[in-house]
């Protein structure tokens, strides 16, 4: 499949329920965020795969509020391709996440946009 | 080869206005007037400046704007927005123009009333569309991340966070122009309130407004001017990334790769460096440019600090103007560093003055670890 709108086609794989990123055909290397041409090596050979969901804490931060309004996590997440996202870990305290907390995506819909969050893996680590 | 020009160009003239609070001043009044008391130190005129360095805080043709409010039409104007090493980088595009004849003066300049106008961090960014969904409160929480891969990876503790912290404060009070010269403590740094973890205020820069200003030229026309000379013996940059989750391993910066390329351009090494000022955004970055620029081993900036080896009277002198921490944070800190670096190789430095101060390293960090750039300047 061809990328011609990486950022709209993202978005619009998401709002399907499927989380996708890019592959480049040339070196096989996966890529994220979206683009039009693969870093690196520039070659415009970028196609959409299927995520694994699977992916490691790389590290994590916990944005405090002032109460009622509540703290949250802040997390990169080292994908199972070999790429890096910022999301976030939900289902436990903020606090409580750590780093190599083995973690599944799954896309949840924030005020109207589908976003990609993680949930920790039962008997990860 | 490097083909950089070492030892062939020199700050001629210094200057800061305005460090912590400077009310009803706009921001480029607070650049033009040090950029004015800069050129007055040097004994040289706007009339003299061909080549303009400059970025406003907002005002992203602020170098067009700069010119016109000071009345020159210089051949460079040079306005890029690397972030806050933006000032090392102009001082590296100076030294290969003036080298090169193209440009015979030049003057970098920078001002900000951020803290009066607003009271809070003003700047062009805006959120990143694959950061932005998870609110991330940048660039505090970019920094705590890497601080927290640092603690994860080395071992690293909020003590040592907290000595940089202390240490930056301690300079703060021998430096009348510092804006927090109020006594620090640990117990202090470790009850400061939490902002994005492991990070707490007192791990933040401060918010201040503040101006500064130098003038560069050729070695040989800075043999006659009024100041002794300090040459600018290397200068080097490298942009990495743009947001955090971009930094191959969260511990190493390119200070690494602009460090080495600046030593050796001066033919220097750590060890030569009398007097170091390292962009401290936040505490971590003390810690990590310490390591990366060859001061202490990869992994040991923790332990390094921890028992006031950064602090005034300890092995090695860093910050000692008291820093982005304790002195002033503009928005854009990197041009203070090299101010204070002229300033030691001078020896007007006061209560804090490195005695024999011959060599100096002045290394700015923009973005979050995005850009770094490092200048080597010597007497």
């Amino acid at each position: 499949m061809d990328v011609t709108h990486p950022d709209a086609e993202f978005r619009a794989f998401l709002a399907e329920g499927r989380f996708m990123i890019q592959r480049s055909r040339g070196t096989r290397a996966f890529v994220f965020y979206p683009r039009a041409v693969a870093p690196g090596t520039g070659a415009r050979d970028l196609e959409w795969v299927e995520a694994s969901g699977r992916g490691v804490v790389y590290s994590t931060t916990v944005v405090r509020k002032k109460p009622p309004e509540p703290s949250y996590n802040v997390a990169l997440i080292d994908l199972d391709e070999g790429v890096r996202m910022m999301s976030r870990v939900e289902g436990l305290d903020p606090e409580a996440v750590t780093i190599g907390m083995a973690v599944r995506a799954r896309i949840i819909d924030q005020e109207g946009e589908p976003v990609v969050i993680f949930d920790p893996v039962e008997g990860g680590q | 080869m490097s083909g950089f020009p070492s030892g062939r160009t020199a700050i001629v003239g210094a200057a800061t206005f305005g460090q912590g609070r400077a009310p009803g001043f706009e921001a480029s009044d607070l650049a033009a007037i040090a950029a004015g008391m800069a050129l007055e130190d040097a004994g040289l005129t706007l009339a003299d400046v061909d080549g303009l360095f400059f970025c406003h805080p907002t005002d992203t043709m602020g170098g067009l704007s700069f010119a016109q409010y000071l009345g020159i039409r210089p051949r460079v104007t040079d306005n890029n927005r690397t972030g806050g090493s933006a000032f090392q980088t102009y001082v590296e595009h100076a030294a290969c123009l003036l080298d090169a004849g193209l440009i015979d003066c030049a003057l970098i300049a920078y001002g900000s009333n951020q803290a009066t106008a607003t009271g809070k961090l003003v700047s062009t960014v805006q959120p990143m569309r694959y950061e932005a969904p998870y609110r991330p409160l940048n660039p505090v929480s970019s920094y705590a991340l890497a601080t927290a891969r640092h603690m994860h990876q080395y071992g690293t503790t909020r003590e040592q966070l907290g000595a940089v912290a202390l240490a930056a404060r301690a300079w703060a009070q021998l430096n009348p122009e510092a804006f927090k010269r109020d006594p620090l403590t640990m117990d202090d740094y470790l009850a400061s309130r939490r902002v994005s973890d492991p990070l707490t205020v007192l791990d933040c820069c401060l918010v201040t407004d503040g101006a500064a200003a130098v003038v560069m030229t050729r070695a040989d026309r800075a043999r006659d001017l009024k100041r002794k000379p300090v040459h600018v013996l290397g200068a080097a940059a490298e942009t990495h990334h743009r947001e955090i989750g971009w930094l191959d391993d969260l511990t190493v910066t390119a200070a690494q790769a602009s460090g080495a390329r600046a030593y050796a351009q001066a033919g220097l090494g750590p060890s030569d460096i009398d007097v170091v000022q390292l962009y401290d955004a936040f505490t971590i970055n003390t810690i990590l440019f310490l390591e990366d620029l060859g001061f202490c081993p990869k992994g040991e900036g923790g332990r390094f600090v921890q028992d006031g080896a950064i602090a005034p009277g300890g092995a090695l002198a860093v910050n000692t103007n008291g820093g982005g921490l304790s002195c002033c944070h503009p928005g854009m800190y990197g041009l203070f560093t090299i101010v204070e670096a002229v300033r030691q190789l001078r020896g007007e430095c006061g209560d804090r003055q490195v005695a024999g101060a011959e060599r100096a390293l002045a290394h700015g960090n923009g973005g979050v670890l995005s850009s770094q750039a490092t200048v080597i300047l010597g007497v």
